[in-house]
């Protein structure tokens, strides 16, 4: 796809977003517009993925694991739009009896979600596993897996990214959601996360980072740790975003992680995304 | 059944060696631990299958989330560490990422109750089976010796779903038929009788086998049931075995809260209320000692279990 593609998908999966949370008054709109654009460009640019027969092991598929599963709206409204189920379900977001619940979960078998997230860091050790699987299978598809940044607080976070440069997994792209904020405030207020990149950095990784509300960037980014797979070195992108991205008030603040818009915000939202695809 | 030992030899080495044979039938196991491969006895899968062995340091919490995803990939992982760190460290990760997930992932926990013996109450779990049986999907095994373990290994890699599997450090001795299957949800019929039911699992089973002779002698007939399926229950075998003694002894290494006992006392209040009385451990944590002390000093002993039949028959009058 091209970048201004891209875009137009990225666009209307904030709609989605907002439309969603809003339709249901919960949920968690300001880190899933703030990852979108990284996500938009996995699923509709770099992984090679085959939509309309979803297999749980992803045999001879990239795959992608979401450890911060509260923005699920996001993830939701990529995998409709990208053909995993029909858009119009959607609408049925966090009501009684859905499949696409709070927080993701394979148990109602939801096309493209393999595992549940939502306690957070644990994603990235189920990716490695995933990701050894592949090295067994003599399958050289890659896992990503995004994290969010309040997320790198968690223990386990550190017990994996220790583990993935020992045990040489190269065929795995851990992404950050960068976005300097988490339910109680700033991160840099709640828990400090010190200099991340050199964190990884002396556990082993090759370090990327990039503005991850920009396409272009995103997509440069993407490819180079594509190109640099299997080579050695387990890899991760900081991706630099912005809470909120899209939605002039809702960004530059920590105030939207878990906040739905009411009538008159979600209106006001909407008027800022183009409408691209349809809405569902 | 016909009772008779074998030898004396600890169950970790069934699960050890169960997990070898499980591997040579099928390609898709794998084992992982924790920093505690020769406490395990996985040394020989590893040998065997060193690509499909992980080493994963002293880090359960991301031990749990690979073999999760190992499980993902189409594989069948066996974790292996102690018990407290196969469940209570790690609950939260076993609960969302391999029960409710309904992940192919087989938790291997050695070590449990107060048999692991000197080490003491840190890492004497006797909470696990009944954290282990809250978790919906979650099969719960506590096998009582080592052909046993074995059997059950291989039964767990045949399984479709999550498993538990819980078992220990001593040796102990080794009496079920080595060449007898493991069926999931299947009580074992130890042996026949109409006064008590005895229901116990794990190294329990053995205790009570020895308070048999004993309770013969006084007169009683005792009927011995091996419960070693925790989870799913063998309701139908529970409940046919009270219907004929009427009255009920369980006997585990664990805290009487959540245990074996607290499931038959579930089944008997809802269908068939009838005297039951628990050898178990009562709302305390363990401590040093030797695996045949700690055994006395909690009331888990053949002794024990004696004086419970003849406690339950009584109140049966």
């Amino acid at each position: 796809m091209t970048i201004n593609e891209l875009k137009d998908v990225a666009s209307q999966v904030r709609r989605d977003i907002i439309r969603m949370v809003h339709g249901c008054q919960s949920g968690h709109p300001g880190g899933s517009l703030g990852a979108t654009d990284i996500v938009t460009a996995l699923y509709f640019d770099q992984m090679q993925i085959d939509p309309k027969n979803f297999k749980m092991d992803g045999a001879g598929e990239d795959m992608f694991f979401l450890s911060n599963g509260h923005i699920s709206p996001m993830i939701y409204s990529i995998l409709a739009r990208r053909g995993y189920f029909p858009v119009s379900e959607l609408a049925t977001f966090r009501r009684l009896g859905t499949r696409l619940q709070g927080h993701p979960t394979p148990v109602e078998g939801l096309p493209g979600i393999r595992v549940a997230s939502g306690s957070l860091g644990q994603g990235l050790s189920v990716a490695i596993g995933v990701a050894q699987a592949k090295k067994l299978n003599n399958d050289n598809h890659l896992v990503f897996c995004l994290m969010g940044d309040g997320e790198q607080e968690e223990g386990q976070i550190w017990e994996a990214v220790m583990y993935a440069p020992a045990k040489n997994v190269d065929n795995l792209v851990a992404i950050v959601d960068y976005n300097k904020k988490q339910i109680d405030g700033p991160t840099d207020d709640v828990m400090n996360l010190g200099d991340l990149r050199a964190k990884y950095e002396s556990f082993g990784w090759k370090v990327y980072e990039c503005n991850g509300n920009d396409m272009q960037q995103v997509v440069d980014t993407l490819n180079i740790t594509r190109k640099n797979a299997h080579k050695g070195q387990a890899q991760v992108i900081l991706a630099h975003t912005e809470m909120g991205m899209g939605v002039d008030f809702m960004m530059g603040t920590h105030k939207w992680h878990g906040t739905p818009p009411n009538d008159e915000q979600a209106t006001n939202a909407l008027s800022q995304l183009k409408e691209t695809l349809g809405d569902y | 059944m016909k009772i008779e030992v074998q030898n004396y030899k600890d169950t970790r080495s069934g699960f050890g060696d169960g997990l070898l044979e499980a591997g040579k039938r099928n390609p898709k196991v794998v084992g992982l631990t924790a920093d505690l491969t020769g406490s395990l006895k996985m040394g020989d899968f590893a040998k065997a299958f060193p690509e499909r062995f992980f080493q994963v340091g002293i880090a359960e919490a991301n031990m749990v989330g690979i073999a999760a995803g190992l499980a993902i990939g189409g594989y069948i992982p066996f974790t292996g560490t102690f018990a407290n760190f196969s469940s209570a460290r790690i609950y939260d990760q076993i609960r969302m990422v391999v029960a409710y997930s309904n992940k192919n992932v087989k938790i291997a926990a050695s070590h449990a109750g107060v048999t692991l013996g000197e080490d003491g109450a840190t890492h004497q779990t006797l909470e696990d089976v009944g954290m282990m049986k809250m978790l919906p999907n979650m099969t719960v095994l506590v096998p009582c010796d080592y052909n046993q373990t074995k059997a059950a290994t291989i039964a767990a890699a045949e399984h479709d779903g999550p498993v538990y599997l819980r078992f220990g450090r001593p040796k102990v001795a080794n009496f079920t038929p080595a060449d007898e299957p493991f069926i999931i949800g299947k009580a074992q019929m130890i042996q026949e009788g109409t006064d008590v039911s005895i229901f116990a699992c794990g190294h329990l089973v053995w205790k009570a086998i020895e308070a048999l002779p004993i309770l013969k002698e006084m007169g009683i007939n005792a009927e011995l049931i091996n419960i070693h399926t925790i989870k799913p229950l063998d309701v139908e075998a529970v409940l046919k075995s009270v219907a004929k003694t009427g009255c009920v002894v369980t006997a585990e290494e664990h805290m009487r809260n959540g245990g074996l006992g607290d499931s038959i006392a579930q089944v008997l209040a809802l269908n068939n209320p009838r005297p039951l009385e628990m050898v178990a451990v009562n709302d305390v944590f363990g401590q040093s000692g030797t695996p045949d002390e700690l055994l006395k000093h909690y009331h888990l002993d053949t002794p024990d279990i004696v004086e419970a039949v003849k406690k339950v028959i009584k109140r049966k009058m």
